[in-house]
């Protein structure tokens, strides 16, 4: 009889997991038919899962490793040698291969990027639905802090940070106080915009049935706001990304970074620092900027289109699909009206 | 609200960021490792005993952290004692002094010049909907926020120096340091050129997407209807009716912005050789001069603080509409 139940429990189990697989599967694909369709979001992914992959493979794709100095037949190190002298990109100022330099230079970049762009959205999700769900002082003290953050110029502020930090002797690597700092001050627009939907959500029937029969705090949060808020917060996490990049990349040619482990921005500094630029070796510094583009380029477009599929407030839902298109479009339509 | 709370409201809120910014910089400044008289004067200078106790008294470095020292540094710092360098040896508010002219050239040239072609461009980007200069104005602000600030510097740089013949750094050529700046202006714009221009493209793309989107707004407006029902044309109706709507929101947008114009400062700054405020951030950082480095960050700070006030103040001014909410 106990065996007959669970039987039919796992019975039901697996037909609701196959059945939530089919409607995951039915979802993919049609946020895959939209997405195909926007040129400039297929440009970002391109961008993006370019740079993953020469991040992922860059042992394959280069036949020296960054530190190794390149030498001509006498053995002397070939310095700021240029593409046509030796392999794609030529060489630094001490006979180090750039290109070797530049992909495994963006696994440091992508993974400061990547770790400091998650905190930022996991810190901003978190305090948004606090302040967005509980409201009154919790709301406002968030709110104040996002108010302060905005208002102190920000590069000064990390600089400062990172270089007291770094004093302190606390034997945490150069590169997760970079991770900490970017992740724990970029939070702010993250935050902003999760309250925001958080409060829309909050009053709707659905939440307010939940509550009337009993469910606390945490669980509505978990299964009725979360999951309409995920979406969004995936789009903003790209958009995270892209400034988290270029805030690395930034701080590392100001010389924050870690120059046993140098990133795209490390890079750039040694460039400038040794005169790349008054010796014209343009395949030292032009490379390391032009992935920078390429990744933060890459991370914008795909989650502007992300934004502009997921959110709620960009698209309108099923219902009011007609409505939304006529007032998206008002606008246009007016101004084509009157000065078209 | 009426705008006399609206505006006290604005003051209580800078005065909060402002003794933020204050306690930020006292604790990162007594958390450093080391006796804070070194802290004061550098570590490697020789000073005696009597001059050690009597710079302790001075600072008051031998009463207890809280209340007494953080007091005695806010009222050492309210009138402008921000303690010495260590790597120039000359007292840090003096030094920010003599490089603040410098950095607000920089900065109002660049602001200046974006302002202008960001709304001008915006505005016809925004008439001239969905034209190729209006996808050419956006993908060009696309392109312009995803470049790092210090890389379009270098580049501009590389290309200027090489191909125009222009100054790689500094701020006048070496035969003229020292003689005011207005007797050798044509120096001056020789070596200003590039990292104005860099600054410019940089904010270029922002103004223009705000002003693009707040024209396509005020354009929708029934007054606008009215107007060009009234026979004016098009390039009237732009100038008298929709331009001054269209470009409030940039008010704000200036203020928000000079955070971020702080930061090009510095990177353009370092770029450029450039002897400005940025340019000594640098210098404080690679140089681990501590007192430099909190001086300058204090005084950006709270200059932005400021500044995002007036902003403030001013918008009331321009908008009647903030007046009656």
């Amino acid at each position: 009889m106990i065996g007959g139940k669970s039987r039919v429990l796992c019975g039901i189990r697996v037909r609701q997991m196959q059945e939530s697989w089919l409607l995951f599967k039915r979802n993919l694909s049609d946020f895959w038919k939209t997405f195909r369709r926007n040129r400039m979001g297929l440009i970002g992914a391109f961008l993006v899962s370019t740079a993953l992959l020469l991040a992922i493979f860059a042992p394959l794709l280069t036949t020296i490793l960054p530190k190794e100095t390149v030498r001509d037949a006498n053995g002397r190190a070939l310095t700021f040698a240029s593409p046509a002298v030796h392999g794609p990109l030529g060489t630094d100022d001490a006979g180090h291969d750039v290109w070797s330099q530049l992909a495994f230079g963006a696994r440091i970049s992508l993974t400061v990027g990547f770790l400091a762009g998650f905190i930022a959205m996991f810190v901003g999700s978190l305090l948004g639905i606090l302040a967005g769900y509980f409201g009154g002082w919790v709301d406002n003290l968030i709110m104040r802090i996002t108010d302060v953050l905005l208002v102190i110029p920000d590069l000064p502020l990390m600089l400062v940070l990172v270089a007291t930090i770094r004093q302190l002797d606390l034997k945490i690597s150069p590169l997760t106080v970079l991770i900490l700092v970017i992740g724990l001050l970029y939070w702010t627009s993250t935050a902003r915009l999760v309250r925001s939907q958080v409060l829309s959500i909050k009053e709707r029937q659905f939440v307010a049935r939940a509550r009337a029969i009993g469910a606390g705090h945490a669980h509505i949060i978990r299964k009725h706001i979360l999951p309409q808020i995920m979406p969004l917060i995936v789009a903003n996490t790209v958009l995270i990304l892209s400034t988290a990049i270029l805030i690395e990349s930034g701080l590392a040619f100001l010389g924050l970074g870690d120059p046993t482990q140098p990133s795209w921005g490390t890079m750039l500094n040694f460039a400038f620092d040794r005169n790349a630029i008054s010796n014209g070796a343009w395949w030292f510094y032009l490379p390391p900027g032009l992935a920078i583009v390429w990744v933060s380029l890459g991370c914008v477009l795909l989650g502007n289109v992300l934004e502009e599929m997921l959110n709620p407030r960009l698209t309108g839902h099923h219902l009011e699909g007609e409505a939304s298109v006529i007032q998206a479009s008002s606008g246009e339509a007016a101004h084509a009206q009157h000065l078209g | 609200m009426s705008r006399r709370d609206y505006l006290l409201r604005k003051l209580l809120f800078s005065l909060v960021t402002v003794f933020i910014v204050v306690i930020v910089n006292f604790v990162l400044f007594r958390i450093l490792p080391g006796d804070p008289v070194r802290a004061v004067i550098g570590r490697n200078v020789k000073i005696s005993a009597e001059v050690q106790q009597s710079l302790r008294e001075q600072f008051g470095l031998d009463k207890p952290v809280f209340p007494d020292q953080f007091f005695n540094t806010l009222g050492q710092w309210a009138r402008g004692n921000l303690g010495v360098s260590w790597s120039l040896r000359r007292p840090v508010a003096e030094i920010l002094m003599s490089k603040l002219g410098n950095t607000l050239l920089l900065i109002g040239l660049g602001q200046i010049l974006s302002i202008m072609l960001g709304v001008a461009l915006g505005l016809f980007a925004g008439w001239k909907r969905k034209t190729i200069l209006d996808v050419g104005a956006l993908t060009f602000s696309l392109i312009a926020w995803a470049t790092p600030t210090f890389w379009l510097g270098i580049i501009l740089l590389a290309a200027g120096s090489s191909w125009l013949g222009l100054p790689t750094g500094g701020i006048v050529s070496p035969e003229n340091v020292g003689k005011p700046l207005y007797t050798v202006l044509p120096d001056l714009a020789r070596h200003l050129f590039l990292p104005t221009l860099t600054l410019t493209i940089l904010y270029l793309g922002e103004y223009m997407l705000i002003m693009r989107s707040s024209i396509l707004e005020v354009l929708s407006e029934d007054y606008i209807l009215t107007a060009k029902a009234k026979g004016m044309s098009h390039w009237q109706v732009l100038w008298k009716h929709a331009l001054k709507n269209a470009m409030l929101p940039i008010v704000t947008i200036v203020a928000i912005n000079l955070g971020f114009t702080v930061s090009g400062a510095i990177y353009i700054e370092t770029v450029f050789s450039y002897d400005g405020l940025g340019k000594l951030f640098q210098t404080a950082l690679t140089k681990q001069d501590y007192p430099l480095l909190q001086g300058a960050f204090l005084l950006l700070a709270v200059s932005v603080i400021v500044a995002n006030m007036l902003a403030d103040i001013l918008y009331t001014y321009l908008d009647p509409r903030v007046k009656a909410n």
